[in-house]
């Protein structure tokens, strides 16, 4: 635990002092954990995070039902790997659903490869959400429905990328450009 | 009920801070029992000691600390407890003999009494809480957790996250016990009661800078809160003025409340230095 703090500690200052490494993206390299996780992909099996080894990761959390952040975050990331050229097919995106009961499979796999091939719905169990958010302190909250029984979920805006080794490496903050989320992740990729 | 109940539950489960809390309230009950006749902890003190000691549990290890990790201005009130209110109670309630007699007794004779006289650890803490070091320090940590970098990185990382929180109220109690410290200098007090009312003021006016800063930013400071996603629906402006406000308002008045019991602290240590005097003269 202490010696883990004076890690971060280490790495902030590093960070600080511009060791380096200059993303456009906040650089969080031993700031968050490595991915891992047990899901269901969006084509009903059970995946786990090292079934994603050897590709860059953007992990980013949302639902279907999603009026602004989802849609826009996952056209922007899917422009950039298209960007990216074929680097870009070393890139895959895990939308996480927040929402699972109004998320059935075949509704997250239309809609995630509506913006990208390289796109995955995952859902999961009340304590395998639970778990991937709480790992990376993200929160998310259902609104009480309205007349219809419509309602909507706030949630983290972020993109985390990992690495092809699943070291988490940035977070993708919902300001940043495509031209400039291709740049990050081709360096990602081509780091390995 | 259950609702409740389950709100008390620890977000993220710390053994060390249920080891301290739970060791000091034994020790505090034990203490008291084991108190000579002639000294009284009046009700007041048992009081503050309780509240400051629940307050502190409370913020810490509940689901409390999941919402002070996704809500701006929940952190505030957060970092306020640890920071302001918590230890400032425990100093007003003066425990440290009542523990002290509640310890076990060779935890107390053999390993923390020699730990507390050693000349590093005396050094170390007389250092700390020099007049000039105890309110930079006091005031550099609310600067240093709210600059908006640290501040991102603090509530991503765990162990960061962790770091912030005991330093806030490990400073907080260095700080609350030095300048609560009802004794005179020359009863033996690290600082005088009058140099102590200039820092307490001084202390606040940073403070209040910060915290109208924060409070009337147009824009957005904390982004970090719609990285991780807010505890429940609202406009992160509206956030970021109340976290502004909690950080100006109330800190500023824990420093005006403490002035007003120093110099209450001040006219008694006159008081019974007059008393000694003419005792003195008498005989």
């Amino acid at each position: 635990m202490t010696a883990r703090v004076w890690l971060v500690v280490l790495v902030l200052l590093v960070a600080s002092c511009g060791g380096g490494e200059d993303w456009h993206a906040k650089n969080v390299r031993g700031v968050i954990p490595d991915l891992a996780f047990e899901m269901t992909n969006d084509e009903g099996r059970t995946v786990h995070a090292a079934d994603y080894r050897g590709d860059v990761v953007l992990l980013f959390f949302g639902y279907t039902h999603c009026p602004d952040v989802c849609p826009t975050t996952l056209a922007r990331l899917a422009q950039a790997i298209k960007l990216m050229g074929d680097a870009g097919h070393r890139v895959r995106i895990l939308f996480v659903t927040v929402d699972p009961a109004r998320d059935p499979p075949a509704l997250l796999h239309d809609y995630t490869r509506a913006f990208s091939p390289q796109a995955i719905g995952l859902r999961g169990s009340d304590a395998q959400l639970d778990a991937l958010t709480k790992r990376y302190r993200v929160a998310y909250s259902h609104d009480a429905p309205d007349a219809h029984g419509n309602y909507a979920v706030s949630h983290s805006s972020a993109v985390f990328a990992f690495d092809a080794e699943g070291r988490a490496r940035l977070v993708i903050a919902s300001e940043l450009g495509a031209q400039e989320i291709a740049a990050d992740l081709k360096r990602l990729v081509e780091a390995r | 009920m259950s609702a409740w109940l389950a709100f008390l539950l620890p977000w993220e489960f710390s053994p060390l801070l249920v080891a301290l809390v739970l060791g000091a309230a034994l020790a505090y009950v034990r203490g008291l029992q084991r108190l000579p006749p002639e000294e009284t902890v009046s009700v007041l003190r048992r009081v503050g000691f309780w509240l400051g000691l629940a307050l502190i549990y409370f913020v810490m290890h509940t689901r409390y600390d999941f919402l002070s990790q996704h809500m701006f201005y929940i952190h505030r009130v957060q970092h306020l407890v640890l920071h302001h209110m918590a230890p400032f109670l425990l100093a007003l309630s003066r425990p440290q003999s009542v523990i002290a007699r509640g310890l076990p007794v060779r935890l107390h004779d053999r390993v923390l009494a020699p730990a507390w006289r050693h000349p590093l650890v005396q050094g170390a803490y007389r250092l700390l809480q020099n007049w000039f070091v105890a309110p930079v320090l006091f005031v550099g940590l609310i600067f240093l957790w709210l600059d908006p970098e640290v501040h991102f990185y603090a509530m991503l990382s765990g162990p960061l996250y962790q770091l912030m929180n005991w330093s806030m109220l490990i400073d907080g109690l260095l700080f609350w016990f030095l300048m609560l410290d009802p004794r005179s200098r020359a009863e033996g007090a690290l600082i005088g009661l009058g140099p102590r009312i200039g820092l307490l003021l001084a202390a606040a006016v940073p403070q209040i800078m910060l915290g109208a800063h924060i409070a009337l930013a147009p824009e957005d400071l904390f982004g970090v809160y719609a990285v991780c996603g807010r505890a429940w629906a609202i406009s992160p402006l509206e956030d970021q003025q109340l976290g502004g406000l909690v950080t100006w308002i109330p800190a500023a008045m824990m420093h005006v409340v403490g002035t007003l019991i120093v110099i209450g602290y001040w006219m008694r240590a006159d008081a019974r230095k007059a008393r000694l005097t003419a005792r003195h003269d008498a005989s």
